[in-house]
């Protein structure tokens, strides 16, 4: 059983149809790279599975449940986060906080259904043995998770989100997003806005995540990164999926380079590093 | 049985009178909001100065009417000009809330002006003209019904063809659909706002004279009641589209006027406010709005505190100091300086109650909580209804009246927490409204328009308070207790979640967390205080009516934990001490107070937004 299987999801706004009955699967510890032109429908896709958006028609069977119509609390709590192309961190807060705040479907509150409320309210008020207990665990596993891009974001784990670099909000939001130990990472444009030595450490990154066997569905537009990390490419024009496959296979699929140069210059390569400008509003 | 019609021909009459002049209203709230994306919240008390300037011109200058009403037309457009260059462009790159903000000090600023110039006392017309009635089958209409008829009528058509044939009138109403793309085809934002509200104004004016006139009636307190109609007429319409704003406001007059057919007088503000809630609850866009348009719950550019606050620099106090504060604050009475001063202190201290309430929620998950005053309501009239009524003893019916207010506050709330952006700051300020709508009508449990009077004075044990001191220890207790429990929420998990969201709430909710449930919650913890706060009022003045918490009482609230710094708790006890016990004990006049009140809010929103003592 795959762990992600959406089947014929369509969505439209207004009289423009973003998503016409396109299937995705993702296979446990697979990662699956989502190319296409701008306006392809990508993020849209992405918004369906995360839950940010609903779909009109269509099923997302995620761990063999179905979560087309479930709100994005339901989804976090079966282990899907994601990253936005826009980079979207708590700028207010701590870089830790940010980072704490991706475990927020893992603490023991969150998992207490409709007493919940009852106990986030007793903790907040008493702080008990129990939430100190839980707070240093997290803080650790936190600290790790920040550990993990080298000097980039350890030393700055107390300041504030809003003094650090473009790049390294983006890293934030990766690491905030696996503090969910989620089954599957949605990254929206991981490098978008990054110089090609900082893309080339992200790759680095990922690989090492893809190595621990986490799946990943990653939309980007730096082919080299895609290419480097994807086990399977799908490949999306006008809200459609037109081709899907091995990484060699799909870049050289005559409709997909058509879609992405225009059947005007069929000798300029894919292989030129990028597909489309960096950055995508869709 | 022809009583009964003639009757409701009458209502209806009445109806699409008043009808036609919230038409005018929404009209102009529709132009500005199209214009600068802003809820005017300064409209209602243009539309009170045009009430005044018709009566001075008639009254005092001995105007004829044909020509006092245009005058106050335009006095009412030279004050919309002023408002929009002062209140309304230093603000406009601040972004967020503080242009709404800023309108709501410009407000307060011209009620109080107004009580300055020409009292509190209300104002008539020397020779009211237009007195005759004339007979139509079972209407009898008089004339001053049919001279608002024509000149809401004129009005509109004149507003229609400006907006259609005039190259300023298109390019206001290009920018009414789309900002952006009328921007990049050369309307200009500047000049087309700055005509927005000289439009805009000199129709809430011309509004404020014309019922000025048809009640008789000239009042420094009436603007906010006006504003808060026109609204509703806007949002039942549509926000936004100018026409569907004054379908909005026939509406509303129609709506009202059935209500009180049905229900009495009193059940104007009731079924007016009811109406708005019901629309944002059930269908935000309006009735002639488009549906999946959607920008009440989601999309647009949402306006949240996040983008607004510069959440720099808080202020703390170090321990020993917040030690020495304390340790001051609980030695004052003993240098014995009169039960005047005790009771003015008591007073602030549960101002500060409210104001931390108040601060909680902004600077926790960012909600503007503009009817905060309702809640205080809610829990004054639980305590004092338990105690008077029910014969529960002090603290008992303190501690209940804190949760009345959390769980009647949360459930109001749920259903606006879903709203986005301006839609919520509306419903914010409908909440408080129809709170003290309902206690006013509810008579076989509130006493209605009576009050109640007489509730006992707090007993602890055996313990009776009713020096000022006692009121001062309590008081202060109640406030210290508050504090630590805000203050704790605050720097727990459930604040970081709370913070969350308000920061960027699509995030948050990426994440996992439920937005309106977590605020929800949050709302309903602050409420707790608020209520906590009322209740110590009306047990501190042994009084409280639907008057007592206010709107201007929200309003002053709102000031204070700005002032202070949002989410900083220090600056909201040091905003609530500034702005209540301050002005008490250097006894300004009431009208003055206004003046201050507005000056501070605009003053700090333009120089100091994240606070005297920084937001966090």
């Amino acid at each position: 059983m795959p762990l992600l299987e959406c089947v014929g999801l369509s969505r439209s706004f207004g009289g423009l149809r973003a998503l016409r009955d396109v299937d995705l699967s993702v296979e446990v510890g697979e990662v699956v790279g989502l190319i296409g032109p701008n306006g392809a429908g990508k993020t849209t896709l992405l918004n369906l599975v995360s839950g940010l958006d609903r779909s009109d028609s269509g099923s997302i069977l995620f761990r063999g449940e179905e979560l087309s119509r479930s709100g994005p609390e339901r989804r976090a709590a079966l282990g899907l986060a994601r990253t936005f192309q826009s980079g979207r961190t708590f700028l207010n807060l701590s870089v830790r906080d940010n980072v704490l705040l991706g475990a927020h479907a893992r603490r023991a509150a969150s998992r207490s259904g409709a007493a919940r409320w009852a106990i986030e309210l007793a903790e907040a008020l008493l702080r008990p043995a129990s939430l100190r207990a839980e707070e240093e665990r997290l803080e650790a596993e936190a600290a790790e998770l920040l550990g993990g891009f080298g000097e980039r974001l350890a030393p700055r784990a107390a300041d504030k989100a809003y003094v650090l670099s473009y790049a390294n909000r983006r890293r934030l939001e990766i690491a905030r997003a696996l503090a969910s130990r989620p089954a599957l990472l949605l990254l929206d444009e991981p490098t978008a806005g990054m110089n090609p030595s900082e893309t080339l450490e992200t790759l680095e990154y990922l690989r090492a995540l893809k190595a621990r066997g986490q799946a990943m569905l990653v939309i980007e537009h730096k082919l080299p990164l895609v290419l480097g990390i994807s086990d399977k490419l799908v490949a999306m024009d006008e809200g459609r999926k037109i081709a899907e496959g091995g990484p060699d296979e799909v870049i050289r699929d005559q409709r997909v380079v058509e879609a992405f140069l225009g059947k005007a210059s069929p000798k300029a390569g894919p292989e030129a590093g990028h597909m489309g400008p960096a950055s995508e509003e869709d | 049985m022809g009583a009964l019609l003639q009757s409701w021909a009458g209502q209806v009459l009445n109806g699409l009178v008043l009808g036609n002049v919230y038409a005018l209203m929404a009209a102009g709230l529709a132009l500005v909001f199209g214009a600068a994306r802003l809820v005017n919240f300064a409209q209602g008390s243009v539309y009170m100065a045009g009430s005044y300037a018709a009566w001075f011109l008639i009254a005092r200058l001995g105007w004829p009417l044909w020509a006092a009403l245009p005058g106050a037309a335009i006095a009412g457009a030279a004050l919309g000009l002023a408002i929009e260059a002062l209140a309304v462009r230093p603000y406009r790159r601040s972004g967020g809330v503080a242009p709404l903000l800023a309108t709501i000090g410009a407000g307060m600023m011209l009620d109080g002006l107004a009580e300055v110039l020409f009292t509190p006392t209300p104002r008539s017309f020397p020779n009211l003209p237009f007195t005759a009635r004339y007979s139509l089958g079972p209407v009898s209409i008089g004339g001053l019904d049919l001279l608002i008829l024509c000149a809401t009528a004129l009005c509109a058509l004149g507003l229609l063809a400006f907006l259609k044939l005039t190259r300023a009138g298109r390019g206001l109403r290009a920018a009414a659909q789309d900002l952006e793309a009328a921007l990049q085809m050369g309307v200009r934002a500047e000049s087309s706002g700055a005509a927005a509200f000289a439009i805009a104004s000199a129709l809430g004016a011309l509004a404020g004279a014309l019922v000025g006139l048809y009640y008789n009636f000239i009042s420094p307190s009436v603007g906010f009641q006006a504003g808060l109609k026109g609204f509703t007429a806007c949002v039942l319409g549509g926000l936004g589209g100018i026409g569907a704003s004054m379908a909005g406001g026939l509406v509303l007059g129609l709506g009202e006027s059935l209500g009180v057919a049905l229900f009495g007088s009193s059940y104007r503000g009731l079924v007016s406010y009811g109406l708005l809630l019901a629309i944002l609850f059930l269908r935000p866009e309006g009735l002639f709005g488009r549906r999946g348009r959607g920008v009440a719950l989601s999309g647009g550019r949402e306006i949240g505190l996040g983008s607004f606050l510069p959440l720099r620099g808080a202020w703390r106090p170090s321990k020993p100091l917040a030690a020495a504060l304390a340790l001051a604050a609980l030695a004052l009475p003993l240098a014995n300086p009169g039960p005047y001063v005790l009771q003015v202190l008591a007073g602030a201290w549960i101002s500060a109650l409210f104001a931390l309430s108040l601060s909680f929620v902004a600077g926790g998950p960012g909600i503007m909580s503009l009817g905060h005053a309702g809640l205080m309501a809610i829990g004054a009239y639980a305590s004092g209804l338990l105690t008077l009524k029910a014969g529960w003893p002090f603290v008992p019916a303190f501690l209940s009246a804190g949760l009345i207010a959390a769980v009647l506050g949360a459930a109001i709330a749920f259903p606006a927490l879903r709203l986005k952006g301006h839609y919520i700051a509306i419903a914010m300020l409908g909440l408080g409204e129809i709170v003290n709508q309902v206690i006013l009508n509810w008579d076989s449990l509130t006493q209605g328009a009576l009050g109640l009077a007489g509730i006992p004075a707090p007993r602890l044990l055996a313990l009776e308070i009713t020096s000022a001191g006692g009121f001062y220890y309590l008081s202060l207790a109640v406030l210290g207790a508050g504090f630590a429990a805000l203050a704790a929420a605050l720097r727990s998990p459930l604040g970081r979640t709370l913070r969350a969201l308000r920061e960027d709430e699509t995030a948050a909710v990426s994440l996992g967390i439920g937005a309106r449930s977590y605020k929800t919650l949050a709302f309903a913890i602050g409420a707790f205080f608020a209520g906590l706060a009322g209740a110590l009022t009306a047990h501190l003045y042994t009084y409280v009516s639907h008057e007592t918490f206010g709107s201007s009482y929200s309003i002053l609230g709102v000031t204070m934990a700005i002032l202070g710094g949002l989410g900083n708790l220090w600056g909201a006890l040091l905003g609530a001490l500034s702005l209540s016990a301050l002005p008490e004990l250097l006894r300004f006049a009431q009208g003055g107070r206004g003046i201050v009140y507005g000056a501070i809010l605009l003053l700090a929103l333009r120089f100091r937004p994240q606070g005297l003592l920084g937001s966090e």
